[in-house]
């Protein structure tokens, strides 16, 4: 379980989060959703460590991850793994390299016990057999696939994506999505997303958490996001004319 | 702002030198970098100071033209001219140009494109995983392309010297083997040392904290070079001051 309490966070004088206070808990996925600016990706760099808020606590499992030193976070960062908006992956390496990379760091693993492992992780992700093709020769959705086999790698107890889907066709963004929910299931592990994507917001969304200029407006099920009168959450989710025919359907059903 | 950036560099600095996660990687990664660095620059090393040495002989014969002077001077003042000041500092500013540009664009890419933050999340101690290898294998490998711009400068000498008639191939080792006096080696590997030090750190510095985008990493290397060949420069006078 991961919990924030207070996260504070200003670049200068722009205050970018105010006061957000979250649980994120095992085995569901956690949506972060917000407009362009919202300050999604600042919390979730703020949680992961990359950014120290300037005020308020991230716990990890009830430890107290924002008041570690580096050496004292590390037993935790070898247990998060992140796909990045861009995939991140080390263009340099192979496939197979950038997923056996973190093996190599930290475990004795034999170079047989690691192989197998990237090709566990490649089936996982249905890259099996891409080994020896390097990020470059990869699709986008390939990248952000590579991305996530890298960060399973490690058998992580916490998952965090940023925006996965983004540049994706809807078919390739919806298999992440549901790659993402199935692994959440099988690993248990804590999952946080942020993404702008609705489509993930209903498929997957088992906790969203909502932010408006960077504070905390809504948070809830995907379920209850449907019957929300927030107006901000509504003027966000139901921008578009076919989510406003969606919810207009649902609710004649309901 | 000059000592809030100093702060900064000796702040990653402290970063780089902690306990490395696993000796055997870095090691590899220290291998990689002496072969980037020193193989990758032997060639560009040989043909200039080559040169150099060959108009060094032809300029110093050109202004010792007095009949008092034996000609094997040449090969001495050749000699102690490249080893105190242009073996090290013209490679050194020659691979400051090709390595360190290198350096800044390498790093800096692995920045904007968030493979730094990667690194970061996995709990690897980037700063050092990536810095680290690259200042070992510089302060090794750059004292070796000191010794052999000296060597290659002293043999562009001997033919520069032939080739022109400047001075015969007799009285140009007579001179480089005439009162070499093996402190001015010691120099040398002092300097080498710390401009291989330079020319890593610097441009690994700027890279590490660059912001934003391809443009970006590329002002970033250029300010690389034009800092790290200062600093080289401000070194040199320091050194020759104190040791000689």
């Amino acid at each position: 379980m991961i919990e924030v309490t207070n996260i504070h966070k200003s670049f200068g004088d722009n205050l970018v989060l105010d006061g957000i206070d979250a649980i994120f808990e095992p085995g569901k996925v956690s949506l972060i959703i917000g407009g362009s600016g919202s300050g999604k990706s600042t919390l979730l760099k703020c949680i992961v460590g990359l950014h120290q808020p300037n005020e308020g606590k991230v716990f990890f499992d009830k430890k107290e991850f924002t008041k570690m030193n580096f050496e004292e976070k590390v037993p935790i960062r070898k247990e998060i793994g992140m796909l990045f908006q861009n995939s991140a992956l080390f263009d340099s390496m192979t496939v197979e390299q950038n997923i056996v990379f973190t093996l190599d760091m930290f475990t004795d693993m034999s170079k047989a016990e690691k192989i197998e492992q990237a090709n566990f992780c490649l089936e996982r992700v249905n890259l099996a057999g891409k080994n020896k093709l390097f990020p470059s020769e990869l699709s986008g959705g390939m990248k952000k696939r590579v991305g996530i086999a890298r960060a399973i790698s490690m058998n992580p107890k916490y998952l965090f994506c940023d925006e996965p889907n983004s540049g994706l066709d809807p078919a390739t963004s919806i298999l992440i999505d549901e790659l993402i929910q199935d692994l959440t299931e099988e690993y248990k592990c804590t999952t946080v997303v942020v993404t702008h994507d609705m489509n993930s917001v209903m498929g997957i969304g088992d906790y969203i958490l909502f932010l408006y200029q960077g504070k905390k407006y809504w948070e809830g099920s995907n379920q209850d996001m449907l019957k929300s009168d927030n107006k901000e959450l509504n003027d966000f989710v139901f921008a578009s004319p076919l989510m406003k025919a969606a919810r207009e359907t649902l609710k004649i059903e309901d | 702002m000059i000592f809030y950036y100093f702060g900064e560099y000796i702040l990653l600095l402290k970063k780089v030198f902690r306990k490395p996660e696993k000796m055997k990687i870095y090691l590899k990664e220290v291998f990689h970098e002496m072969t980037e660095i020193g193989v990758g620059s032997l060639g560009l090393i040989v043909i200039i100071s080559t040169f150099i040495g060959a108009v060094m002989t032809m300029q110093i014969a050109f202004q010792l033209v007095s009949d008092l002077i034996p000609t094997s001077v040449i090969g001495q003042i050749n000699r102690d001219s490249n080893i105190l000041e242009l073996g090290p500092t013209i490679s050194a500013l020659v691979l400051m140009g090709k390595v360190g540009s290198s350096i800044s664009s390498q790093i800096g890419s692995m920045r904007v494109t968030e493979q730094i933050d990667a690194l970061e999340i996995m709990g690897i101690n980037a700063a050092g995983y990536l810095i680290l290898p690259k200042i070992i294998a510089g302060v090794i490998m750059v004292p070796v392309l000191v010794i052999v711009a000296i060597a290659c400068a002293l043999v562009g000498g001997l033919l520069g010297g032939a080739l022109s008639g400047a001075v015969t191939p007799d009285d140009y080792i007579e001179g480089i083997r005439g009162g070499f006096n093996g402190f001015t080696m010691v120099v040398a590997m002092v300097k080498a040392t710390v401009f291989g030090f330079i020319i890593t750190s610097v441009p690994a510095y700027k890279g590490f904290h660059v912001r934003g985008g391809a443009l970006e990493v590329g002002q970033a290397g250029t300010r690389a070079v034009v800092i790290g060949c200062i600093s080289i420069l401000a070194c040199d006078y320091l050194i020759t001051a104190l040791m000689l």
